[in-house]
């Protein structure tokens, strides 16, 4: 009767997550699908600690342990997800796929043991079918989980450099090989004492999912997210194969084949193959180097009172808004400028590149909440003809979309893009708080042409000091 | 052989269920299909709850698991609500 229960539940719970993926795939009903899959997990989750019996007809034990596991998962998965802010959100889903691969590495770990165990007390009982098994979610688990890390600390900036190092392809290639002679070995039962080649094939996986995403830009890990997204949905299929459990079983396939096909749509939509984002990582990050060399020393910085009488006296101001202003909240403080400038007879504009931000539409929401007039926000193609007659042109916290390397550099990765022609303008002002590159992780040269300067701030500190500059002027 | 039923059918459902999403949805499919793979938990929950109570290495690795597959369910799926939030302001 219990298997029943138990079967049906997790039939119940896989029909959900089919739901909820579907849903997912509509502005509309994103949320409950969200929620209905969210739903299916739990009912899993509690009809597995209730029924589940494994082969021998053992229950569950271990309850003290189970809960509390459950417990401080819960409350520090809720409370990172809670805090981190919206900006910092690609990351954050990098960190828990990470996680969800370390623990499918963590159980390959444990069966194995308890396997070996067994096999040392009674008769052998591993078979080839069931060392696979592991040693796959093992490997797949393992490679997610560091990927997965590097992933994070890249998109976190605690990691800025695209590392290469010489030989690094067959370094690679030796990793992947030890990884499969030693898999095999395993699963052939040759050595008499497995377990230093299974922690060998642990520390090599480890060690290829870093080889595999260091040398990827910055532009590129939300594409090597989504692939690592799907190996730990596959490292979870192979758990399901190991325990026959149908639910794991159908959940990490159908994250498996989604998040494959998500990879490709994602390559597809930025105009690349995947394997151009996988290997095309070495190019790339040469021929950034070279442009950081050329437009070197003569970036010009300015202050705040420079740029107030600049604003203070001009006919006609555009301002670019980017990603730098929805991280520093400064959207606000940007309408307060905007209407005093207003009041003193300067014309504002705001010019809203498509891209503008991390998510479309992303512009747009900010300023309105700040209640900016819609009929203040330019899109590109009206904004761009009026470049050449504005005085200032005030960039917050924005860079790819006004990099003219996009028009005039056919090696950079963002030629073809459109951009805004600031660098039309008499002035260009390019609120920052470094001269770090922007998501695309190219130099800009914009910053180092004749009429533009930089001010090096927080944009919203900076915009403030520029309120208070104007107030006095 | 039941199994491999599955794998197949389970491929063609999440090829048919990914196609046609529009671009801004593409972060939040992400997090949301990262919160599904969350189920290893499962796995996790029947290693630690088939553990030799006096084998500490064996429950301090369950329990990892444990916590590890609990942060990657509990976090996915309140992350990509909080992604989705943001759709709803857009009128």
């Amino acid at each position: 009767m219990e298997q029943y229960i138990l079967a049906i539940t997790y039939l119940v719970a896989s029909v959900l997550f089919i739901f909820g993926l579907k849903m997912l795939g509509d502005p509309k009903t994103a949320r409950r699908g969200n929620i209905l899959a969210a739903l299916g997990m739990g009912l899993a989750i509690l009809a597995t600690m209730a029924f589940h019996k494994d082969d021998a007809g053992q229950r569950i034990g271990n309850y003290a342990w189970i809960i509390g596991g459950l417990l401080v998962g819960t409350v520090a998965g809720w409370l990172a997800a809670v805090k981190v802010k919206m900006t910092a959100m690609p990351q954050m889903v990098s960190l828990f796929n990470g996680m969800g691969g370390a623990c499918a590495a963590l159980i390959s770990i444990s069966e194995f043991d308890h396997l070996m165990h067994l096999a040392g007390s009674s008769t052998g009982v591993a078979t080839a079918g069931v060392l696979f098994t592991m040693v796959a979610g093992l490997v797949i688990g393992s490679v997610s989980f560091t990927g997965s890390m590097i992933a994070f600390a890249k998109l976190q900036g605690i990691m800025k450099k695209n590392i290469r190092f010489p030989l690094y392809n067959i370094i690679n290639i030796l990793v992947l090989l030890g990884i499969v002679v030693f898999s095999f070995l395993i699963i052939r039962q040759i050595p008499a004492d497995p377990y230093p080649y299974f922690y060998a094939v642990f520390a090599l996986s480890l060690l290829y999912g870093v080889l595999f995403v260091i040398p990827i830009g910055g532009a590129d890990m939300p594409v090597v997210i989504s692939l690592l997204n799907s190996f730990t949905g596959v490292a979870a299929a192979f758990g399901g194969f190991l325990y026959d459990n149908q639910v794991m079983l159908t959940g990490g396939i159908l994250v498996g084949s989604a998040g494959t096909l998500l990879t490709i749509v994602m390559c597809r939509a930025m105009n690349r193959s995947l394997s151009n984002v996988i290997f095309g990582g070495f190019g790339g990050g040469a021929k950034a180097a070279e442009g950081s060399g050329k437009e070197g020393g003569n970036v010009k910085a300015t202050t705040v009172s420079d740029v107030a009488i600049l604003l203070n006296y001009a006919q006609k101001v555009i301002v670019v808004p980017g990603y730098g202003l929805a991280v520093a909240q400064a959207q606000h403080a940007i309408h307060e400028m905007e209407s005093l400038l207003e009041d003193k007879g300067v014309e504002v504009k705001y010019a809203i590149h498509p891209v503008a931000g991390r998510m479309p539409g992303h512009m747009n929401v900010l300023l309105a909440e700040a209640n900016v007039e819609y009929e203040k926000l330019a899109e590109m193609e009206e904004v761009n003809p009026e470049f050449p007659t504005t005085d200032v042109v005030l960039v917050v916290g924005a860079n790819d979309v006004v990099n003219p390397a996009a028009k005039s550099d056919p090696s950079s990765p963002i030629y073809g893009m459109p951009v805004l022609n600031v660098e039309e303008s008499r002035n260009v002002i390019v609120v920052k708080r470094s001269m770090n590159t922007g998501y695309a992780g190219i130099d800009n040269e914009l910053f180092g042409y004749e009429n533009c300067s930089m001010l090096f701030a927080d944009a919203k500190t900076a915009i403030t000091q520029i309120v208070n500059e104007l107030k006095n002027l | 052989m039941e199994m491999v039923y599955i794998i197949i059918l389970s491929i063609f459902v999440g090829v048919e269920v990914i196609s046609k999403v529009p671009s801004a949805l593409h972060t939040p499919l992400m997090s949301g299909a990262n919160a599904i793979h969350g189920v290893v938990i499962i796995g996790a929950i029947i290693v630690m709850g088939h553990a030799d109570p006096g084998n500490l290495a064996a429950l301090i690795i369950g329990f990892l698991a444990v916590v590890l597959g609990t942060l990657n369910v509990v976090g996915g799926f309140v992350v990509t609500d909080r992604m989705l939030e943001m759709f709803k302001k857009k009128k």
